[in-house]
């Protein structure tokens, strides 16, 4: 495979394309429900039709309005049909002939889509996430060519730098330091771990880049292998994500044929090869260190850091470890330049990142979105606000993250920016509460996520975390005095100083943001102090309400 | 190998290249508590009692694992610490049934050392009392599940040691629990070689000899660093 025949496998792709696509979701959400068989529908309908010369039917990846799912897209006529019933389906293709369709149709000039910005999720719900020509014919592969060819790896490492990417994780480490570590780290063996062990509650992006775009992250991976000289990758997803898992291994198989991956990729002197890893399902394997040990075969345990993977990691060789979404933006950085990039966003948060909106709200979906962009333009205008009265708070960044109170929605969406108010980017989670709801017990159901997930290892997170929801608890039942809630405010306190890593380390973060914005809700349960009321102290409670 | 000087608790020290801030702080007389270090055997930093304070990191660094650099300025001691390490020690009081006085390790026991030290008299949070239960399959030894503090020190012992691996940890979070062979009883483990190093590196009453009183019980835990320095160091003597 050279240049030439990579242009080829594009050119033939796109002569043979119909004039009209119709695209129908085949991702996980509207499969659940039953866009296979609209898809089935869409299909028979068009032979039926007689028009199988002029439209083509695609099942394509995730284009993001999942909460209106299925969803039908006509293009070029960029019509947009939601919650798209199997019946629905042959009035659809009826349009084409001038007919109307039962389905209700999109607003596709509505904020939830005009307001994004697609570079992760360009081609997602666009493309057939199952065929490497489809990808190859939208410039896929081109970007891995130019690092290869038009590069040194010192050159890539440095556009990253200059682009200003961060770990979208959600740490927000930079990316372009992280991959200069693992380059300049001496040693012949080294590894590229994509980390898709997404795993927190309400949030599913790096799912959906998986699910529609497999092609996008494997190219990433193979930029950043040949630039911090690695010929061995490793993706961790987990179980939970069997379709993602199909596709991956779909997209390995064929990009391998192609020779993108493998030996001697287009012809160079770079070998890299892509295995897939299976993680049994924990919250903890997500963590970096614990993710590596889960890939050698032992327990997912997390270890302290330093040494950072970069320095030692699988199986003590340097490894660059990055999320999906991470790697899903490092084509379109080399493709684009890093100028271009860094135009885009804050000046400390370039780019671009994708939320999974849910909760409480009119439009739920992902979106793509410029960092910098309010929460409250994020909420109020792209996801239409609360069905039924205001926002209260909105919840970002899973459990390690923490809930930003209303009066605050004019916040810009940035690392530093959420940092500063209690709460954290994280993977992408937004999940949206209405006036309904208790924050108390939102932070005590984070409180037993993360109770439920701590691996045992280090003291204060698999203890402090079990007091910690007990505490809680016994709050909700109106059993708990003012000295209780110092007491959760030290423990709070003890198990993010103490605790071994991120896990236990963001445990209390629920808590403490719920506690900042809304003590009032903590006061207004608590109990006079026993001596006053004759009641017994929250100590003899039972045990088995821990 | 170079020599790095340092200061602990404001005394100046010095101390080879790649030493711990532990080993540093042991030489140097400067008490840090611990319950998972155990000398001649990989740490793990779990156990978090060894936390200390490094001017210019704002996280807590684990002694045990932290290698000395030129120049550091550690705290060992802060109220803060002090204040972290009770609350740990409350904690593991109230995860398990630590009942000292019905049980064999009383005196001997290095919870009950700690808790002294952290000057822990008693617990804030609510007793579990979990029901682990305690399995007495093998023919010389016990171990009773309720006394345990998931310090994995048997664990790496028999591993790195002995090289049987007989034990390690199942489950997670709060429902861990140290397992033997594939989760048979303890007597069943074809692995086991009944040499007794799990029963020397436990630090509480958890891992006992069978029929042994508190009055006997004593620990030899100078016999496997003895074991190490034989093997590594070809030390033959004691």
């Amino acid at each position: 495979m050279d240049l030439a025949d990579l242009l080829e496998i594009a050119e033939t792709q796109r002569t043979k394309q119909k004039p009209t696509r119709v695209h129908c979701c085949t991702s996980t959400g509207c499969r659940a429900a039953r866009s296979l068989e609209v898809l089935h529908n869409l299909k028979s309908a068009t032979e039926a039709a007689g028009l199988q010369d002029q439209v083509e039917v695609v099942g394509v990846g995730c284009s993001g309005f999942c909460g209106r799912g299925p969803l039908v897209e006509i293009d070029p006529k960029n019509v947009l049909y939601e919650e798209v019933k199997p019946e629905d389906a042959a009035s659809i293709i009826d349009t084409l002939k001038g007919g109307t369709a039962t389905a209700t149709q999109g607003d596709l000039n509505h904020p939830f889509f005009s307001r994004q910005l697609k570079i992760v999720r360009q081609h997602s719900g666009k493309l057939d996430p199952e065929s490497i020509e489809e990808y190859i014919a939208v410039g896929g592969y081109r970007s891995l060519y130019k690092a290869l060819y038009e590069m040194s790896p010192a050159e890539v490492v440095e556009e990253i730098t200059k682009s200003g990417l961060r770990g979208r994780g959600g740490g927000g480490y930079p990316t372009g330091l992280k991959w200069a570590t693992v380059a300049k780290m001496p040693g012949d063996q080294k590894y590229v771990i994509c980390n898709g062990d997404e795993g927190d509650p309400g949030a599913f992006m790096d799912r959906s880049v998986l699910e529609s775009d497999p092609h996008l992250v494997l190219e990433g991976m193979a930029i950043a292998g040949y630039a911090v000289g690695a010929n061995h990758g490793f993706i961790y997803v987990r179980a939970e994500y069997p379709l993602a898992i199909q596709r991956l291994q779909k997209a390995i198989q064929q990009a391998k044929k192609y020779g993108l991956l493998g030996s001697q990729i287009f012809d160079s002197h770079f070998d890299f090869k892509v295995d897939i890893r299976i993680g049994a399902g924990a919250f903890v394997c997500g963590e970096e260190t614990a993710l590596i040990q889960s890939i050698e075969g032992g327990r997912g345990n997390p270890r302290t850091r330093p040494p950072y993977p970069a320095q030692s990691g699988l199986w003590e060789c340097p490894t660059l470890i990055n999320n999906v979404e991470s790697f899903a933006n490092i084509t379109a950085i080399i493709r684009e330049g890093s100028e271009w990039y860094a135009s885009i966003g804050t000046e400390k948060s370039k780019g671009t990142k994708i939320f999974a909106l849910t909760g409480k709200i009119r439009n739920n979906g992902l979106i793509e979105v410029p960092m910098g962009i309010t929460l409250r333009e994020i909420v109020e205008e792209m996801g239409g606000g609360v069905p039924d009265g205001e926002v209260k708070a909105v919840q970002t960044g899973g459990p390690s993250g923490g809930c930003i109170p209303a009066s605050l929605l004019d916040t810009p969406v940035d690392y530093d920016s959420l940092m500063a108010i209690g709460s954290m980017m994280g993977s992408g989670g937004m999940v949206v509460m209405d006036q309904t709801t208790n924050m108390v017990e939102v932070a005590q159901f984070y409180m037993e996520f993360c109770r439920g997930e701590s691996c045992g290892k280090c003291i204060p997170c698999r203890a402090g975390t079990v007091q910690l929801y007990g505490m809680l608890t016994r709050l909700l039942k109106k059993q708990a005095t003012q000295a209780d809630l110092e007491k959760l405010k030290d423990l709070c306190y003890m198990v993010k100083e103490t605790s071994l890593c991120g896990l236990g380390m963001s445990a209390p973060n629920p808590v403490l943001s719920t506690l900042r914005y809304f003590t009032e809700e903590y006061e207004a349960l608590l109990q006079p102090p026993a001596y006053l009321n004759g009641k017994v102290t929250a100590g003899s409670v039972e045990n088995s309400e821990l | 190998m170079s020599v790095k000087t340092l200061k602990i608790d404001n005394k100046d020290i010095a101390i080879e290249e790649g030493a711990t801030i532990l080993q540093a702080a042991q030489e140097n007389g400067i008490p840090i508590p611990t319950l998972c270090h155990l000398e001649g055997v990989t740490d793990v930093g779990a156990c978090r009692l060894c936390l200390v304070e490094i001017k210019g990191t704002n996280r807590l660094l684990p002694a045990c694992v932290t290698e000395v650099a030129e120049g550091m300025e550690i705290q060992t001691n802060t109220e803060k610490l002090q204040e972290y390490r009770k609350m740990t020690v409350e904690l593991l009081f109230s995860e398990g049934n630590h009942i000292c006085a019905v049980c064999v390790a009383n005196g001997n026991c290095e919870l009950q050392d700690v808790a002294i030290q952290v000057g822990m008299d008693h617990t804030r949070f609510t007793y579990r009392f979990p029901d682990r239960g305690v399995d007495m399959s093998h023919e010389l030894f016990g171990i009773d599940h309720n006394r345990c503090i998931l310090c994995t020190r048997c664990v790496r012992v028999c591993d790195e040691i002995e090289g049987a691996h007989v034990w390690d940890v199942a489950m997670r979070g709060a429902a861990c629990y140290i397992v033997s062979g594939l989760n048979q009883p303890w007597g069943e483990v074809d692995a086991c070689t009944s040499c007794g190093k799990c029963v020397d590196a436990c630090p509480t009453g958890s891992i006992f000899r069978k029929g042994e009183t508190t009055a006997e019980k004593e620990r030899d835990r100078a016999k496997l660093e003895f074991l190490v320095n034989a093997r590594e160091k070809h030390q033959w003597t004691r």
